[in-house]
């Protein structure tokens, strides 16, 4: 059935469709009803919901649950998600399932609530100490918010790895129809996890090797897993002409507002194609090469000074690559990003 | 021959998880962890709690306290291992869960996460080993270093002035509601090592029973860092420490404290929509919206208090029951706090690129402010519908078509001023034509169930939609 809500909230009723287990986190603005939400809605189930004592303290609880094979999600907004960071890389290390949802808001600092797009470094690139990866899905609409929920603890499973949902203040707070049934979930069984039954009285969750050779046997393991996740799991939607005298990308909300510019474009004879990725690691850089040709010029547009930007490039390379950012909370408009794209185009010419 | 003493069965008879020297420990000799490791291995098979058993292991000396239980462990960041032995202990709520950790790990870096573990009263218990130092990192000062003794980072002894005091952890914690039982015991004589057994047993005990959260402070020798002979440091234990650090049991309540057992269950999806009140259908009978533009971009704006954010949220509700596209957009800045609201709705046909309106096609200012920020925005073929109640003035640049409505004294006559938002929704329905007065009838009848508010919900709809006639 359709329900009418925010994509705070639609992150938490995805997780209960993909049988989350337990929810720990921290108040934030504006990732807050995401917690509203998992404590009005797991309680009751009696499932698990406990707001810690601090963003660290979630994370760590996250760990211990997901060290005993629970389906187990956090979330926070930029200041929040750097404190987790230290118990993000410990749940690469160790291997753990497990979901974070990061609301992004405007920094360095305590910046203010409203949307950017900066914390892609911190999510996408690592964040944490140690040579790891954590997959990174960007949704564009609550729909998606939702769909990306249930798909995120599907692939933590499949992968033994922490999944991102990273959205934004704009995301997060704006209400659109999701349509709520019940869907196929893959739930891995996990021999592995602590539980009170003989059989794991030999299981160890850790991600402490003393040995140097073991250490980097575990760290080889842990990037040929990397290889396979971008060979298998980078995504992106392709939107408009199939061949554009201008290619236009950027992720999130910034990723639908150009699917408008598109249009707008059109309507002024101008062939545009977007390119939106879902998965920001592993980033669809065959995406980038399939669709851009060379001479085509690309306007990549992001909620930041040019963080997203930088993967563009590095897939497409030797290639021009315009940026065009805004920050501090503030939306472009579209005629803005119009008269960016036709700058783009004139200057291609 | 009767066999009277052997090796506990909670050890591993090899230590396999150890990379190297399997049959002995890493501990230096002397130290009081093996001789707390023990008492705890003997409790675990004496009470035949091994299976339930999961340990959570620190960074500190206890690092490794994994290589020597056959037991399912984890081992937790510096400081954190009661927040994960809270994740551990929630997800399997038959469990002993043991959280063994250090003076620097539990009462400096990981306090916080330690006193909310036992405020909460976790199902768990504590081994909280005091050796007045940081043992693994190389002798620093701890929280617990006692005052003028050295350490590789107060080489000429803890300074009250600096360091301030050591920090006496089973007081704080026994001071707490939740514990049931707080002690502190010793392992440097065989009489403490027998108390001490008694009180970890009793701990035990409390947590196969689930009676909640048990903290016991262990003070334990480390002649290493303190720089002296295994001898001369259980004595210092007697003689020096116990003076800042006596023992004894602080808090016990674990006799008339009720089992609690939280609970951890999955549930079918039948659950879920239930409780996401998941009742109607989508087949509801309700036609599509014909649309007065392919796609409608509204603005409500005014000030906070009005209900514009609701406004916006009962257009969008309408709407998708309509099998609409729609989003709906707060205004999202300092204003939000300030007293001025917005939100951006929009409808559609097809999927919505953007959902922020720059443009709308439809404007509903509530106050003299939006109408001067927005109104100018609005196109030509646009509605402007502006609350004549408050604004006495229209700018002189505004170019869409401008609806005068005194949705304010509207909704006063109605019988509350705070129904200006209904007398608004009717006024649009009439005049984009995408609602039926029945429709919004039925809308207000199963948004408001109390009959007093709805009598007046209705009134206001009725006097919106009449002015808009």
């Amino acid at each position: 059935m359709k329900k009418l809500v925010k994509g705070n909230e639609a992150v938490v009723i995805g997780a209960l469709v993909a049988g989350c287990d337990a929810y720990y986190g921290y108040p934030i603005t504006p990732a807050s009803e995401i917690a509203h939400a998992a404590s009005e809605y797991f309680l009751p189930l009696n499932k698990v919901f406990v707001q810690a004592e601090c963003e660290i303290g979630a994370v760590n609880m996250v760990f211990g649950a997901a060290s005993s094979g629970q389906r187990v999600m956090t979330a926070s907004s930029g200041p929040g998600i750097s404190l987790k960071m230290e118990g993000i890389s410990y749940l690469a290390g160790a291997e753990l399932p497990s979901v974070i949802v990061d609301v992004q808001r405007v920094g360095p600092g305590l910046g203010n609530i409203g949307p950017e797009q900066s914390d892609y470094f911190q999510v996408v690139k690592g964040g944490g100490h140690g040579d790891y990866r954590a997959i990174v899905l960007a949704p564009a609409s609550v729909e998606e918010t939702y769909h990306m929920a249930i798909k995120a603890f599907d692939l933590a499973d499949k992968w033994r790895s922490p999944v991102f949902i990273l959205t934004d203040a704009t995301l997060g707070q704006m209400m659109e129809p999701i349509d709520i049934k019940e869907e196929p979930t893959h739930r891995s069984d996990k021999p592995w996890a602590l539980d009170t039954t003989p059989e794991s009285n030999d299981n160890l969750v850790t991600s402490i090797y003393l040995d140097f050779d073991d250490m980097e046997e575990h760290i080889n393991k842990l990037h040929a897993k990397y290889a396979k996740i971008t060979e298998e799991e980078a995504q992106a939607e392709i939107y408009g002409a199939d061949v554009p005298d201008i290619v236009l990308t950027g992720y999130g909300i910034t990723g639908r507002m150009l699917r408008s510019v598109v249009d707008k474009l059109n309507e002024i004879g101008i062939d545009a194609a977007l390119i939106r990725p879902q998965t920001l690691w592993p980033f669809p850089s065959k995406t980038y090469q399939e669709i851009v040709k060379p001479g085509v010029p690309v306007l990549s547009v992001e909620l930041s000074c040019g963080q997203f930007v930088e993967d563009v490039r590095l897939s497409l390379p030797g290639h021009k690559v315009t940026h065009y950012g805004r920050v501090g909370g503030n939306l472009p408009e579209l005629d803005e990003l119009v008269a960016q794209a036709e700058k783009c185009v004139q200057e291609a010419k | 021959m009767t066999k009277v003493y052997e090796k506990s069965p909670a050890f591993f008879d090899t230590f396999t998880r150890k990379p190297s020297m399997q049959k002995t420990t890493h501990y230096c000799p002397g130290c009081g962890h093996g001789t707390l490791n023990k008492i705890i291995a003997d409790l675990i098979a004496e009470l035949g709690i091994q299976d339930q058993t999961i340990f959570v292991g620190p960074v500190g000396c206890g690092v490794f306290i994994y290589y020597y239980y056959e037991s399912a462990s984890v081992s937790a960041p510096h400081g954190r291992a009661s927040a994960v032995a809270t994740g551990v202990s929630r997800a399997n709520p038959d469990s002993v869960t043991i959280s063994y950790q250090g003076d620097g790990d539990l009462a400096a870096i990981g306090t916080s996460n330690a006193i909310h573990a036992a405020n909460r009263g976790e199902n768990m218990i504590v081994f909280f080993v005091n050796n007045n130092i940081y043992g693994m990192t190389g002798g620093q000062l701890a929280p617990t270093t006692l005052i003028d003794q050295t350490s590789t980072t107060s080489p000429s002894g803890r300074s009250i002035l600096n360091d301030g005091f050591p920090l006496r952890m089973a007081e704080m914690v026994a001071g707490l509601e939740a514990p049931v039982l707080s002690a502190r015991v010793a392992v440097n004589t065989p009489k403490n090592v027998r108390q001490a057994i008694k009180v970890i047993r009793k701990g035990l005990e409390a947590q196969r029973d689930k009676k909640g959260y048990a903290f016991i402070e262990v003070l334990s020798q480390c002649p290493t860092n303190w720089k002296k002979d295994p001898k001369e440091a259980c004595e210092w234990i007697d003689d020096v420490v116990c003076q800042q650090y006596p023992l004894g049991v602080m808090k016990d309540i674990v006799e008339e404290h009720p089992s609690q057992k939280r609970k951890c269950e999955r549930v079918e999806f039948d659950a879920i929509a239930e409780q996401l009140n998941l009742t109607t259908s989508d087949e509801n009978g309700f036609q599509p919206i014909e649309l007065i533009e392919d796609e409608v971009r509204f603005k409500f704006a005014g000030f906070g208090g009005q209900g514009i954010l609701s406004l916006g949220m009962m257009v969008s509700q309408l709407s998708m029951e309509r099998h609409m596209e729609v989003t709906w957009l707060p205004s999202y800045g300092p204003e939000m706090r300030g007293g001025v609201a917005n939100c951006s709705v929009v409808v559609s046909k097809e999927a919505i690129g953007s959902p922020v309106v720059d443009q709308p096609n439809v404007l509903v200012a509530l106050n003299r402010p939006s109408l001067e920020k927005f109104g100018p925005l609005v196109p030509e073929d646009g509605l402007i519908i502006y609350n004549s109640s408050l604004v006495d003035t229209v700018p002189e640049n505004l170019k869409g078509k401008v609806y005068a409505l005194p949705a304010t004294d509207l909704a006063s006559e109605a019988g509350n001023v705070k129904a200006a938002n209904v007398v608004v929704l009717g006024f649009v329905a009439q005049k984009t034509g995408m609602f039926s007065q029945a429709d919004l009838e039925t809308f207000l009848a199963e948004t408001f169930k109390k009959p007093a508010l709805l009598e007046l919900n209705l009134k206001a709809v009725k006097a919106g939609w009449s002015a808009a006639e």
